[in-house]
């Protein structure tokens, strides 16, 4: 490769933004979801990985936002505007959400991916921002890269290989 | 910390004692470690979070409830079937109905004796749910057990012990990862005043 392409790496319960070039990656998603969103006019990308739905149950003294779908889109989108996205270009894309582990009924925690799937839906459906691709559910885990060059969604697993969005 | 360590010790101890068992060779234990951990740091002791493994997961159900790893490489998986079972390894890299049953039978006898140990230990009722195995990246299996400790922070509280067979083959590892209200029923049950650290 001639330029190294710039990649920032963001962990579990943690978000992050990348701008211009580059990609932003998060790896070994399983029953948490990475939430990606975009503005494609100034190639600015954020990405959360989240690991809960709701921060309703959050013992925490003080709380990560970047955990919980109903705190993480709202502070990822604040964030993006801050850095001068348009509320109306930024999409969103998003993968995850799978049952890693089937078990014969399974309580609450057992369904935990599909409802992060939800949760992340409604918060994107409260604050308008359109879901442009998804590729959640199954039982197998994901890792995922946005380029914000072009928006793409590149979904590695280790079933299914590469997918892109 | 340290009385954490004991229980992974007696634990581990009993599992390892098992595992021999079952093969017929000798199978050391590294000392158990305890460590508070970030969650990328726990899938980074299996070689990080897209490492392929194989991990039989236990619910642990009781009085000190948590989760419970077996984890493998797929090679230690293939070697230990092949040494254990007599079913035929399929060659490619999957697994065969027939394997999966059988790692998760394996999985429930050192389980087991890990939990019941315990148990004895603690005097606490602790019992396995029905092993579920799943082949995948280390961070998605991983991150399941850490769900509950999500509620609370980011670190996790990791009992990991690592088998050895021979010089450097490693055949598996427990992760033994107490719900945050485990603690104080362990600590309790074992007549130590209780601090998180």
């Amino acid at each position: 490769m001639i330029e190294e392409q710039p990649i920032v790496k963001v962990g579990m319960a943690e978000m992050g933004t990348i701008r211009s070039h580059g990609l932003i990656r998060t790896t070994g998603l399983g029953s948490c979801v990475g939430l990606t969103l975009f503005d494609p006019e100034l190639h600015l990308a954020g990405l959360a990985h989240v690991m809960l739905p709701s921060s309703d149950i959050a013992k925490e003294g003080s709380l990560n936002l970047a955990k919980y779908a109903d705190t993480a889109i709202p502070a990822l989108y604040q964030q993006l505007l801050q850095m001068g996205a348009s509320a109306r270009r930024l999409v969103a894309k998003m993968a995850g959400g799978a049952q890693m582990f089937a078990f014969a009924g399974g309580n609450d925690t057992m369904r935990i991916g599909p409802r992060n799937v939800e949760s992340c839906k409604a918060c994107l459906d409260g604050l308008g921002i359109p879901l442009l691709g998804e590729d959640t559910g199954g039982n197998f885990g994901r890792t995922i890269e946005l380029d914000c060059q072009t928006g793409i969604l590149f979904i590695r697993s280790v079933q299914m290989g590469i997918k892109e969005l | 910390m340290d009385v954490l360590k004991e229980v992974g010790n007696i634990g581990a101890g009993n599992a390892a004692t098992a595992l021999s068992r079952l093969l017929d060779k000798p199978i050391d234990m590294a000392v158990p470690k305890v460590q508070m951990l970030p969650f990328d740091a726990i899938a980074d002791k299996v070689g990080g979070a897209e490492n392929i493994v194989l991990a039989v997961f236990f619910r642990v159900e009781g009085e000190a409830p948590g989760n419970l790893f077996f984890i493998l490489t797929p090679e230690a998986a293939k070697k230990l079937l092949h040494r254990l079972a007599a079913i035929e390894i399929s060659e490619d890299d999957g697994f065969s109905e027939m394997e999966w049953s059988a790692i998760s039978e394996i999985g429930n006898i050192l389980a087991g004796s890990y939990l019941s140990s315990l148990a004895d230990f603690t005097k606490l009722s602790m019992s396995p749910t029905v092993p579920a195995v799943a082949t995948d990246m280390a961070g998605a299996i991983l991150s399941y057990g850490l769900l509950q400790f999500g509620q609370m922070g980011n670190d996790a509280l990791l009992i990991d012990t690592t088998f050895i067979e021979g010089q450097h083959e490693v055949e598996g590892q427990f992760f033994l990862i107490p719900d945050p209200e485990s603690f104080d029923q362990i600590f309790s049950a074992l007549g130590v005043p209780s601090e998180h650290d």
